[in-house]
Protein backbone atom coordinates (compact mmCIF):
# COMPACT_ATOMS: atom_id res chain seq x y z
CA UNK A 1 0.00 0.00 0.00
CA UNK A 2 1.14 3.66 -0.65
CA UNK A 3 0.50 6.52 0.88
CA UNK A 4 -1.91 8.38 -0.97
CA UNK A 5 -1.90 12.42 -0.59
CA UNK A 6 -4.65 14.67 -1.28
CA UNK A 7 -2.38 17.94 -1.70
CA UNK A 8 0.74 18.58 -3.50
CA UNK A 9 1.79 20.98 -0.48
CA UNK A 10 2.89 17.42 1.51
CA UNK A 11 4.03 15.52 -1.53
CA UNK A 12 6.61 18.71 -1.83
CA UNK A 13 7.54 18.60 1.88
CA UNK A 14 7.49 14.80 1.60
CA UNK A 15 9.98 14.76 -1.53
CA UNK A 16 11.84 17.92 -0.53
CA UNK A 17 11.30 20.10 -3.47
CA UNK A 18 13.89 23.52 -3.87
CA UNK A 19 15.42 25.66 -5.59
CA UNK A 20 17.69 24.00 -8.01
CA UNK A 21 15.65 21.00 -8.20
CA UNK A 22 15.19 18.86 -11.59
CA UNK A 23 11.69 17.54 -12.49
CA UNK A 24 10.41 15.81 -15.09
CA UNK A 25 7.00 15.17 -16.77
CA UNK A 26 5.38 13.69 -20.02
CA UNK A 27 3.18 14.68 -22.65
CA UNK A 28 0.14 12.33 -23.03
CA UNK A 29 -2.23 14.43 -21.96
CA UNK A 30 -0.66 17.09 -24.61
CA UNK A 31 -2.85 20.67 -24.43
CA UNK A 32 -5.03 19.01 -21.72
CA UNK A 33 -2.63 18.24 -19.39
CA UNK A 34 -3.68 19.75 -15.51
CA UNK A 35 -0.46 18.25 -14.03
CA UNK A 36 2.24 20.26 -15.35
CA UNK A 37 0.21 23.56 -14.54
CA UNK A 38 -0.63 22.23 -10.67
CA UNK A 39 3.11 21.24 -9.94
CA UNK A 40 4.20 24.62 -11.48
CA UNK A 41 1.71 26.37 -9.30
CA UNK A 42 3.42 25.07 -6.01
CA UNK A 43 7.08 26.13 -7.35
CA UNK A 44 5.76 29.68 -7.82
CA UNK A 45 3.87 29.59 -4.03
CA UNK A 46 7.19 28.32 -2.94
CA UNK A 47 9.47 30.54 -5.07
CA UNK A 48 11.72 28.11 -5.95
CA UNK A 49 14.62 29.16 -8.45
CA UNK A 50 17.18 27.50 -10.71
CA UNK A 51 14.83 24.99 -11.60
CA UNK A 52 16.06 22.44 -14.43
CA UNK A 53 12.74 20.82 -15.88
CA UNK A 54 12.15 17.68 -18.20
CA UNK A 55 9.10 17.87 -19.89
CA UNK A 56 9.26 15.52 -22.59
CA UNK A 57 6.88 17.81 -24.88
CA UNK A 58 5.47 21.28 -24.18
CA UNK A 59 2.11 22.76 -25.55
CA UNK A 60 -0.15 25.90 -25.15
CA UNK A 61 -1.84 24.79 -22.65
CA UNK A 62 1.20 24.73 -20.24
CA UNK A 63 0.71 28.26 -19.15
CA UNK A 64 2.45 27.47 -15.85
CA UNK A 65 5.77 27.18 -17.38
CA UNK A 66 5.73 30.10 -19.12
CA UNK A 67 4.50 32.26 -15.85
CA UNK A 68 7.78 30.30 -14.29
CA UNK A 69 9.92 31.79 -17.19
CA UNK A 70 8.98 34.89 -17.03
CA UNK A 71 9.67 34.76 -13.18
CA UNK A 72 13.51 33.48 -14.39
CA UNK A 73 12.81 30.51 -12.29
CA UNK A 74 13.46 28.21 -14.98
CA UNK A 75 17.99 27.63 -15.39
CA UNK A 76 17.76 24.58 -17.73
CA UNK A 77 14.69 23.13 -20.08
CA UNK A 78 15.33 19.84 -22.12
CA UNK A 79 12.52 18.87 -24.13
CA UNK A 80 11.63 17.24 -27.14
CA UNK A 81 9.22 19.91 -28.77
CA UNK A 82 7.62 23.08 -28.00
CA UNK A 83 4.61 24.64 -29.13
CA UNK A 84 2.63 28.02 -28.06
CA UNK A 85 3.49 31.01 -25.90
CA UNK A 86 6.85 28.90 -24.59
CA UNK A 87 8.07 28.63 -27.73
CA UNK A 88 7.46 32.84 -28.41
CA UNK A 89 8.87 33.13 -25.19
CA UNK A 90 12.39 31.26 -25.55
CA UNK A 91 12.66 32.99 -29.02
CA UNK A 92 12.28 36.61 -27.39
CA UNK A 93 14.56 35.91 -24.33
CA UNK A 94 16.22 33.19 -24.18
CA UNK A 95 17.17 30.77 -20.83
CA UNK A 96 19.66 31.70 -18.20
CA UNK A 97 21.10 28.08 -18.36
CA UNK A 98 20.17 25.73 -21.70
CA UNK A 99 17.53 25.10 -23.75
CA UNK A 100 18.30 21.47 -25.26
CA UNK A 101 16.28 20.32 -27.31
CA UNK A 102 16.52 16.12 -27.94
CA UNK A 103 14.56 13.54 -29.85
CA UNK A 104 11.89 10.74 -27.88
CA UNK A 105 14.91 7.87 -28.12
CA UNK A 106 17.68 11.07 -27.28
CA UNK A 107 15.48 11.39 -24.20
CA UNK A 108 14.85 7.83 -23.13
CA UNK A 109 18.59 6.77 -23.50
CA UNK A 110 19.96 10.09 -21.86
CA UNK A 111 17.68 9.02 -18.93
CA UNK A 112 18.66 5.93 -18.38
CA UNK A 113 22.53 6.92 -18.89
CA UNK A 114 22.04 9.73 -15.71
CA UNK A 115 23.05 12.27 -18.26
CA UNK A 116 19.55 13.74 -17.43
CA UNK A 117 19.54 13.44 -13.73
CA UNK A 118 15.96 13.81 -12.84
CA UNK A 119 15.03 14.33 -8.92
CA UNK A 120 11.49 13.82 -8.94
CA UNK A 121 9.48 12.59 -12.13
CA UNK A 122 5.42 13.72 -12.10
CA UNK A 123 3.27 11.04 -13.82
CA UNK A 124 0.37 12.11 -15.20
CA UNK A 125 -1.25 8.86 -14.25
CA UNK A 126 -5.15 8.25 -16.00
CA UNK A 127 -5.40 4.96 -13.26
CA UNK A 128 -3.85 3.87 -10.20
CA UNK A 129 -4.57 1.30 -7.85
CA UNK A 130 -3.44 1.09 -4.45
CA UNK A 131 -0.32 -0.42 -4.86
CA UNK A 132 0.75 2.48 -7.01
CA UNK A 133 0.60 0.41 -10.53
CA UNK A 134 -0.41 3.13 -12.97
CA UNK A 135 -2.08 2.38 -16.40
CA UNK A 136 -3.50 4.97 -19.27
CA UNK A 137 -5.97 3.06 -20.67
CA UNK A 138 -8.49 3.61 -17.47
CA UNK A 139 -9.73 6.85 -15.83
CA UNK A 140 -11.41 10.22 -16.30
CA UNK A 141 -8.26 11.33 -18.88
CA UNK A 142 -7.64 7.65 -20.08
CA UNK A 143 -5.09 8.88 -22.79
CA UNK A 144 -3.45 5.31 -23.57
CA UNK A 145 0.18 4.57 -24.17
CA UNK A 146 2.48 6.48 -21.12
CA UNK A 147 5.21 5.48 -23.52
CA UNK A 148 7.33 8.69 -23.21
CA UNK A 149 6.74 8.63 -18.80
CA UNK A 150 7.98 4.73 -18.64
CA UNK A 151 12.17 5.82 -18.41
CA UNK A 152 11.21 8.80 -15.92
CA UNK A 153 9.41 6.59 -14.00
CA UNK A 154 12.17 3.75 -14.27
CA UNK A 155 15.08 6.25 -13.75
CA UNK A 156 14.39 9.68 -11.58
CA UNK A 157 14.72 9.45 -7.68
CA UNK A 158 11.68 10.05 -6.75
CA UNK A 159 8.62 9.63 -8.74
CA UNK A 160 5.09 10.51 -7.55
CA UNK A 161 2.18 9.79 -9.99
CA UNK A 162 -1.10 12.24 -9.93
CA UNK A 163 -4.08 10.95 -10.47
CA UNK A 164 -7.98 11.85 -10.32
CA UNK A 165 -8.65 8.22 -10.14
CA UNK A 166 -7.88 5.09 -7.56
CA UNK A 167 -8.81 1.52 -9.06
CA UNK A 168 -8.78 -1.78 -6.57
CA UNK A 169 -6.59 -3.64 -8.83
CA UNK A 170 -4.80 -2.71 -12.13
CA UNK A 171 -3.76 -5.95 -14.32
CA UNK A 172 -0.81 -5.38 -16.66
CA UNK A 173 0.05 -1.79 -15.39
CA UNK A 174 2.41 0.30 -17.90
CA UNK A 175 4.02 1.50 -14.96
CA UNK A 176 4.69 -1.10 -12.24
CA UNK A 177 3.96 0.20 -8.71
CA UNK A 178 7.50 -0.23 -7.42
CA UNK A 179 8.78 2.55 -9.07
CA UNK A 180 6.38 4.48 -7.84
CA UNK A 181 6.90 6.72 -4.52
CA UNK A 182 3.94 8.90 -3.89
CA UNK A 183 0.16 9.29 -5.23
CA UNK A 184 -1.55 12.21 -4.94
CA UNK A 185 -4.91 12.29 -5.49
CA UNK A 186 -6.19 15.75 -7.54
CA UNK A 187 -9.86 16.43 -8.92
CA UNK A 188 -8.82 16.48 -12.72
CA UNK A 189 -5.45 16.09 -14.19
CA UNK A 190 -6.17 16.81 -17.90
CA UNK A 191 -9.27 18.07 -20.14
CA UNK A 192 -10.41 15.77 -22.05
CA UNK A 193 -10.72 17.89 -25.49
CA UNK A 194 -7.34 19.24 -25.03
CA UNK A 195 -5.80 15.52 -25.05
CA UNK A 196 -7.27 14.94 -27.93
CA UNK A 197 -5.96 17.66 -29.50
CA UNK A 198 -3.53 15.72 -31.67
CA UNK A 199 -6.61 14.44 -33.52
CA UNK A 200 -6.00 15.16 -37.10
CA UNK A 201 -7.25 13.74 -40.43
CA UNK A 202 -5.90 13.17 -43.79
CA UNK A 203 -5.56 16.10 -46.02
CA UNK A 204 -8.14 17.56 -48.31
CA UNK A 205 -6.16 20.24 -49.24
CA UNK A 206 -5.24 19.88 -53.33
CA UNK A 207 -1.91 20.57 -52.83
CA UNK A 208 -1.47 17.86 -50.01
CA UNK A 209 -3.39 15.21 -51.65
CA UNK A 210 -1.37 15.20 -54.68
CA UNK A 211 1.75 15.21 -52.17
CA UNK A 212 0.69 12.17 -50.84
CA UNK A 213 -0.35 10.31 -53.68
CA UNK A 214 3.45 11.27 -55.56
CA UNK A 215 4.35 9.59 -52.13
CA UNK A 216 2.44 6.51 -52.50
CA UNK A 217 3.08 5.94 -55.88
CA UNK A 218 7.37 6.55 -54.96
CA UNK A 219 6.89 3.87 -51.80
CA UNK A 220 4.95 1.35 -54.35
CA UNK A 221 8.01 2.02 -57.30
CA UNK A 222 10.78 1.63 -54.57
CA UNK A 223 9.28 -1.63 -53.97
CA UNK A 224 8.64 -1.07 -50.26
CA UNK A 225 5.24 -3.26 -49.95
CA UNK A 226 5.39 -6.39 -49.32
CA UNK A 227 3.79 -9.10 -46.62
CA UNK A 228 5.59 -8.54 -43.37
CA UNK A 229 6.92 -4.53 -44.55
CA UNK A 230 6.69 -1.83 -41.31
CA UNK A 231 5.99 1.78 -41.94
CA UNK A 232 5.04 4.72 -39.56
CA UNK A 233 3.40 7.85 -40.26
CA UNK A 234 2.40 9.83 -37.57
CA UNK A 235 -0.47 12.35 -37.61
CA UNK A 236 0.37 15.49 -39.83
CA UNK A 237 -2.06 15.53 -42.54
CA UNK A 238 -0.88 14.54 -45.59
CA UNK A 239 1.07 11.57 -43.68
CA UNK A 240 -2.73 10.54 -42.86
CA UNK A 241 -3.42 10.58 -46.44
CA UNK A 242 -0.42 8.26 -47.39
CA UNK A 243 -1.79 6.31 -44.89
CA UNK A 244 -4.84 6.16 -46.55
CA UNK A 245 -3.45 5.20 -49.81
CA UNK A 246 -1.15 2.50 -48.35
CA UNK A 247 -4.28 1.48 -46.43
CA UNK A 248 -6.26 0.72 -49.75
CA UNK A 249 -3.14 -1.15 -51.27
CA UNK A 250 -2.49 -3.53 -48.43
CA UNK A 251 -6.50 -4.49 -48.89
CA UNK A 252 -6.80 -4.87 -52.59
CA UNK A 253 -2.66 -6.43 -53.01
CA UNK A 254 -4.13 -8.82 -49.96
CA UNK A 255 -0.63 -7.29 -48.45
CA UNK A 256 -0.07 -7.35 -44.82
CA UNK A 257 2.23 -5.45 -42.66
CA UNK A 258 4.22 -6.85 -39.48
CA UNK A 259 3.70 -3.53 -37.64
CA UNK A 260 3.17 0.19 -37.63
CA UNK A 261 4.65 2.42 -34.97
CA UNK A 262 4.54 5.65 -32.94
CA UNK A 263 2.21 7.87 -32.77
CA UNK A 264 -1.47 6.07 -33.30
CA UNK A 265 -4.45 7.07 -35.04
CA UNK A 266 -7.95 5.39 -35.62
CA UNK A 267 -6.47 5.42 -39.11
CA UNK A 268 -3.68 2.78 -37.91
CA UNK A 269 -6.27 0.71 -35.39
CA UNK A 270 -8.68 0.54 -38.63
CA UNK A 271 -5.89 -1.32 -40.36
CA UNK A 272 -5.15 -3.25 -37.15
CA UNK A 273 -8.90 -4.52 -36.63
CA UNK A 274 -9.31 -5.29 -40.71
CA UNK A 275 -5.87 -7.70 -40.30
CA UNK A 276 -3.69 -5.52 -42.56
CA UNK A 277 -1.32 -5.34 -40.33
CA UNK A 278 -0.31 -7.58 -37.61
CA UNK A 279 0.70 -5.38 -34.92
CA UNK A 280 0.62 -1.53 -33.92
CA UNK A 281 4.00 -0.43 -31.10
CA UNK A 282 2.14 2.63 -29.41
CA UNK A 283 4.21 5.42 -27.75
CA UNK A 284 1.15 8.12 -28.22
CA UNK A 285 -2.59 7.77 -28.58
CA UNK A 286 -4.24 10.49 -30.79
CA UNK A 287 -7.86 9.78 -30.48
CA UNK A 288 -10.49 7.94 -28.61
CA UNK A 289 -10.19 4.53 -31.01
CA UNK A 290 -6.61 4.47 -30.28
CA UNK A 291 -6.95 4.63 -26.45
CA UNK A 292 -10.22 1.89 -26.82
CA UNK A 293 -8.21 -0.55 -29.07
CA UNK A 294 -5.40 -0.50 -26.89
CA UNK A 295 -7.02 -1.33 -23.97
CA UNK A 296 -9.10 -4.27 -25.73
CA UNK A 297 -6.89 -5.53 -28.02
CA UNK A 298 -3.29 -7.38 -27.31
CA UNK A 299 -2.10 -6.63 -30.71
CA UNK A 300 -1.92 -3.16 -30.09
CA UNK A 301 0.83 -3.07 -27.49
CA UNK A 302 1.99 -0.19 -25.90
CA UNK A 303 5.53 0.49 -25.51
CA UNK A 304 8.35 2.68 -23.56
CA UNK A 305 10.22 5.56 -25.67
CA UNK A 306 13.33 3.25 -25.19
CA UNK A 307 11.72 0.52 -26.68
CA UNK A 308 10.26 2.59 -29.39
CA UNK A 309 13.52 4.42 -30.30
CA UNK A 310 16.72 4.48 -27.80
CA UNK A 311 19.60 4.41 -30.25
CA UNK A 312 21.70 2.00 -26.97
CA UNK A 313 18.39 -0.47 -26.66
CA UNK A 314 19.24 -3.47 -29.26
CA UNK A 315 15.43 -4.31 -29.10
CA UNK A 316 14.07 -1.04 -30.27
CA UNK A 317 11.07 -1.12 -32.56
CA UNK A 318 12.11 1.04 -34.99
CA UNK A 319 15.17 -0.73 -35.87
CA UNK A 320 13.38 -2.85 -38.09
CA UNK A 321 11.21 0.05 -39.99
CA UNK A 322 10.86 -0.05 -43.67
CA UNK A 323 9.21 3.40 -44.33
CA UNK A 324 8.71 6.32 -42.10
CA UNK A 325 7.11 9.61 -43.61
CA UNK A 326 8.08 12.95 -41.94
CA UNK A 327 7.21 16.26 -42.20
CA UNK A 328 9.52 19.48 -42.69
CA UNK A 329 9.62 22.76 -41.98
CA UNK A 330 12.45 23.65 -44.10
CA UNK A 331 14.94 21.24 -45.96
CA UNK A 332 18.24 22.60 -47.53
CA UNK A 333 20.61 21.49 -50.43
CA UNK A 334 22.05 18.69 -48.52
CA UNK A 335 18.73 17.06 -47.38
CA UNK A 336 19.11 19.04 -43.79
CA UNK A 337 15.55 19.26 -42.27
CA UNK A 338 14.25 21.40 -40.01
CA UNK A 339 11.51 20.93 -37.50
CA UNK A 340 12.64 23.00 -34.59
CA UNK A 341 12.26 26.49 -35.82
CA UNK A 342 10.62 28.04 -39.38
CA UNK A 343 13.11 30.11 -41.95
CA UNK A 344 12.32 33.05 -39.27
CA UNK A 345 13.99 31.25 -36.22
CA UNK A 346 10.44 30.97 -34.88
CA UNK A 347 10.53 27.69 -32.81
CA UNK A 348 7.56 25.90 -34.27
CA UNK A 349 8.10 21.97 -32.67
CA UNK A 350 10.91 20.12 -32.53
CA UNK A 351 12.20 16.06 -33.29
CA UNK A 352 9.88 14.17 -31.35
CA UNK A 353 10.97 10.82 -32.68
CA UNK A 354 12.22 12.61 -36.29
CA UNK A 355 15.65 12.24 -35.85
CA UNK A 356 15.26 8.99 -34.53
CA UNK A 357 12.76 7.31 -37.14
CA UNK A 358 14.76 8.93 -40.09
CA UNK A 359 18.02 7.52 -38.80
CA UNK A 360 16.68 3.87 -38.20
CA UNK A 361 14.12 3.54 -41.04
CA UNK A 362 15.42 1.78 -44.40
CA UNK A 363 13.52 4.42 -46.05
CA UNK A 364 12.84 7.98 -44.84
CA UNK A 365 10.56 10.33 -46.54
CA UNK A 366 9.61 13.76 -46.02
CA UNK A 367 6.61 15.04 -47.33
CA UNK A 368 5.84 18.82 -47.78
CA UNK A 369 4.99 21.57 -50.10
CA UNK A 370 7.14 23.33 -52.00
CA UNK A 371 6.00 26.61 -50.82
CA UNK A 372 3.89 27.67 -47.98
CA UNK A 373 2.47 31.08 -48.88
CA UNK A 374 5.18 32.53 -50.44
CA UNK A 375 7.82 30.90 -48.46
CA UNK A 376 10.53 28.27 -50.31
CA UNK A 377 10.53 24.83 -48.26
CA UNK A 378 14.17 24.41 -49.70
CA UNK A 379 16.90 26.81 -48.78
CA UNK A 380 20.94 26.82 -49.43
CA UNK A 381 20.98 26.23 -45.42
CA UNK A 382 18.47 25.12 -42.82
CA UNK A 383 17.59 27.71 -40.29
CA UNK A 384 17.90 25.37 -37.50
CA UNK A 385 19.18 20.79 -38.36
CA UNK A 386 16.53 19.00 -36.31
CA UNK A 387 17.43 15.29 -38.43
CA UNK A 388 20.44 15.41 -40.50
CA UNK A 389 20.45 14.72 -44.12
CA UNK A 390 22.72 11.38 -44.27
CA UNK A 391 19.43 9.98 -42.64
CA UNK A 392 16.89 11.26 -45.08
CA UNK A 393 16.47 9.73 -48.95
CA UNK A 394 13.38 11.33 -50.49
CA UNK A 395 11.66 14.62 -50.72
CA UNK A 396 8.47 14.39 -52.26
CA UNK A 397 6.30 17.92 -53.13
CA UNK A 398 3.60 18.47 -55.23
CA UNK A 399 6.06 19.59 -57.84
CA UNK A 400 8.39 17.25 -58.05
CA UNK A 401 10.29 14.49 -55.80
CA UNK A 402 14.17 14.92 -55.03
CA UNK A 403 16.28 11.93 -53.54
CA UNK A 404 19.14 12.09 -52.07
CA UNK A 405 22.68 10.97 -54.10
CA UNK A 406 23.67 8.95 -51.38
CA UNK A 407 20.52 6.78 -52.35
CA UNK A 408 21.67 5.94 -56.16
CA UNK A 409 19.92 2.21 -55.64
CA UNK A 410 16.49 4.70 -55.28
CA UNK A 411 17.18 6.89 -57.73
CA UNK A 412 17.90 4.05 -60.35
CA UNK A 413 15.09 1.99 -59.33
CA UNK A 414 12.74 5.01 -59.85
CA UNK A 415 13.70 5.90 -63.69
CA UNK A 416 14.02 2.04 -64.17
CA UNK A 417 10.17 2.50 -63.56
CA UNK A 418 9.44 5.56 -65.01
CA UNK A 419 9.09 7.76 -61.74
CA UNK A 420 11.24 11.20 -62.59
CA UNK A 421 13.13 12.33 -59.85
CA UNK A 422 14.44 15.77 -60.04
CA UNK A 423 17.84 16.86 -58.20
CA UNK A 424 17.14 19.10 -55.03
CA UNK A 425 18.64 22.20 -56.42
CA UNK A 426 16.39 22.03 -59.17
CA UNK A 427 13.39 21.90 -56.84
CA UNK A 428 14.73 24.74 -55.12
CA UNK A 429 14.64 26.47 -58.41
CA UNK A 430 10.85 25.52 -59.51
CA UNK A 431 9.67 27.07 -56.05
CA UNK A 432 12.28 30.18 -56.67
CA UNK A 433 9.80 30.63 -60.34
CA UNK A 434 7.01 31.26 -58.25
CA UNK A 435 8.61 32.99 -54.91
CA UNK A 436 11.80 34.53 -56.46
CA UNK A 437 14.66 34.02 -54.03
CA UNK A 438 14.11 35.14 -50.63
CA UNK A 439 16.63 38.02 -49.35
CA UNK A 440 18.62 36.57 -46.93
CA UNK A 441 18.08 38.14 -43.05
CA UNK A 442 19.40 36.44 -40.47
CA UNK A 443 17.48 36.20 -37.28
CA UNK A 444 20.43 35.13 -34.90
CA UNK A 445 20.88 36.96 -31.29
CA UNK A 446 22.42 35.22 -28.33
CA UNK A 447 22.84 31.45 -28.54
CA UNK A 448 20.88 29.59 -25.46
CA UNK A 449 19.89 26.30 -26.87
CA UNK A 450 21.27 23.21 -28.71
CA UNK A 451 19.99 20.27 -30.60
CA UNK A 452 20.73 17.06 -29.87
CA UNK A 453 21.05 14.26 -31.92
CA UNK A 454 19.80 10.99 -29.96
CA UNK A 455 22.71 10.20 -28.90
CA UNK A 456 23.40 13.50 -27.37
CA UNK A 457 26.19 14.84 -30.03
CA UNK A 458 25.35 18.56 -30.22
CA UNK A 459 23.42 19.11 -33.83
CA UNK A 460 22.79 22.69 -34.28
CA UNK A 461 22.46 25.39 -31.87
CA UNK A 462 19.65 27.68 -31.04
CA UNK A 463 19.64 31.44 -31.39
CA UNK A 464 17.28 34.69 -29.61
CA UNK A 465 15.59 35.94 -32.47
CA UNK A 466 17.86 39.48 -31.88
CA UNK B 1 -12.73 60.42 -53.62
CA UNK B 2 -13.76 57.31 -52.26
CA UNK B 3 -11.69 54.32 -51.18
CA UNK B 4 -11.59 50.63 -52.46
CA UNK B 5 -10.70 47.49 -50.82
CA UNK B 6 -10.13 43.96 -52.13
CA UNK B 7 -8.61 41.05 -51.84
CA UNK B 8 -8.79 39.39 -48.62
CA UNK B 9 -6.46 38.38 -45.42
CA UNK B 10 -6.48 34.41 -46.17
CA UNK B 11 -2.65 32.78 -46.45
CA UNK B 12 -1.42 33.34 -49.68
CA UNK B 13 -3.46 36.39 -50.46
CA UNK B 14 -3.20 39.94 -50.25
CA UNK B 15 -5.53 42.96 -49.40
CA UNK B 16 -5.36 46.19 -51.31
CA UNK B 17 -6.79 48.94 -50.34
CA UNK B 18 -6.43 52.19 -52.38
CA UNK B 19 -7.13 55.69 -51.23
CA UNK B 20 -6.56 59.65 -52.49
CA UNK B 21 -2.85 60.77 -52.24
CA UNK B 22 -1.23 63.72 -53.78
CA UNK B 23 1.83 61.45 -54.74
CA UNK B 24 2.40 57.66 -54.69
CA UNK B 25 2.74 55.78 -51.29
CA UNK B 26 3.19 52.32 -50.99
CA UNK B 27 2.54 51.01 -47.23
CA UNK B 28 3.38 46.97 -47.46
CA UNK B 29 2.78 45.06 -44.25
CA UNK B 30 3.48 41.80 -45.17
CA UNK B 31 3.95 38.10 -43.55
CA UNK B 32 7.20 37.69 -45.71
CA UNK B 33 8.55 41.31 -45.04
CA UNK B 34 12.33 40.38 -44.45
CA UNK B 35 12.23 38.19 -47.37
CA UNK B 36 10.91 39.48 -50.15
CA UNK B 37 9.56 43.54 -49.18
CA UNK B 38 11.44 44.34 -52.67
CA UNK B 39 10.16 42.60 -55.22
CA UNK B 40 6.32 42.88 -54.00
CA UNK B 41 7.04 46.63 -54.09
CA UNK B 42 7.76 46.28 -57.28
CA UNK B 43 5.56 44.11 -58.51
CA UNK B 44 2.58 47.20 -57.15
CA UNK B 45 4.73 49.92 -59.02
CA UNK B 46 4.82 47.80 -62.06
CA UNK B 47 1.04 47.47 -62.10
CA UNK B 48 0.14 51.02 -61.14
CA UNK B 49 2.40 52.38 -64.00
CA UNK B 50 0.89 50.13 -66.50
CA UNK B 51 -2.58 51.09 -65.99
CA UNK B 52 -1.42 54.93 -65.52
CA UNK B 53 -2.13 55.76 -62.38
CA UNK B 54 -0.12 57.67 -60.46
CA UNK B 55 -1.59 59.67 -57.22
CA UNK B 56 -2.75 57.33 -55.17
CA UNK B 57 -1.93 55.69 -51.87
CA UNK B 58 -1.73 51.99 -51.61
CA UNK B 59 -1.92 49.79 -48.54
CA UNK B 60 -0.59 46.33 -49.05
CA UNK B 61 -1.44 43.95 -46.05
CA UNK B 62 0.23 40.44 -47.64
CA UNK B 63 -0.44 36.95 -46.41
CA UNK B 64 2.44 35.51 -48.54
CA UNK B 65 0.52 35.88 -51.91
CA UNK B 66 2.89 35.24 -54.87
CA UNK B 67 3.97 37.95 -57.38
CA UNK B 68 0.69 37.14 -60.23
CA UNK B 69 -2.04 37.20 -57.21
CA UNK B 70 -1.05 40.72 -56.31
CA UNK B 71 -1.02 42.00 -59.74
CA UNK B 72 -4.40 40.65 -60.10
CA UNK B 73 -5.22 41.95 -56.44
CA UNK B 74 -3.58 45.54 -57.64
CA UNK B 75 -5.42 45.46 -61.47
CA UNK B 76 -8.99 44.91 -59.95
CA UNK B 77 -8.44 47.95 -57.21
CA UNK B 78 -7.02 50.43 -59.89
CA UNK B 79 -10.38 48.99 -61.95
CA UNK B 80 -13.15 49.37 -59.15
CA UNK B 81 -11.24 52.28 -57.68
CA UNK B 82 -11.70 54.30 -61.15
CA UNK B 83 -14.89 53.26 -61.40
CA UNK B 84 -16.23 54.11 -58.35
CA UNK B 85 -13.98 57.64 -58.69
CA UNK B 86 -15.00 58.03 -62.57
CA UNK B 87 -17.14 61.24 -61.61
CA UNK B 88 -14.53 63.03 -59.66
CA UNK B 89 -11.69 62.16 -62.48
Amino acid sequence: MKTVYRNLDDVFAAANIESGASLSFHHHLRDGDAVFNAVAEMLLKRKTEHLSLFPSSVFPCHTGLLQLLEKGAVHNLTTNYISGSVARHLGMHGLSGTLTMQSHGGRARALIAKESKVDVAFIAAPAVDREGNVTGTLGKAACGSLGYGVEDAIHADRVVALTDTVLERIEAPQIPGKHIDEIVVVERIGAASGIMSGTTHPTEDPVGVKIARSAYTLIRTLGLIEDGFSFQTGAGGISLAVNAHMHRHLREHHVKAAFISGGITRYHVKMLEEGLVDRLYDVQCFDTDAIRSLRENERHIAISASDYANPDNPKRVIKDLGVVILGAAEVDLEFNVNVTTDSYNNIIGGSGGHSDTAEDAAVTIIVAPLLRGRTPLITNKVTTVTTPGKDVDCLVTERGIAINARRRDLIDRCRRNGVDVMTIQELMETAHAFSGVPKKKVYKGRAYGVVHDRRGEPLDRLYTKR
Amino acid sequence: MTAIVVGTLESSDCMITLSASDTLKIDLESIVYDAFHAQITQVIKKTLQKEGLHNVRVLCQDKGALDYTIEARMKTAIAKYREANEDES
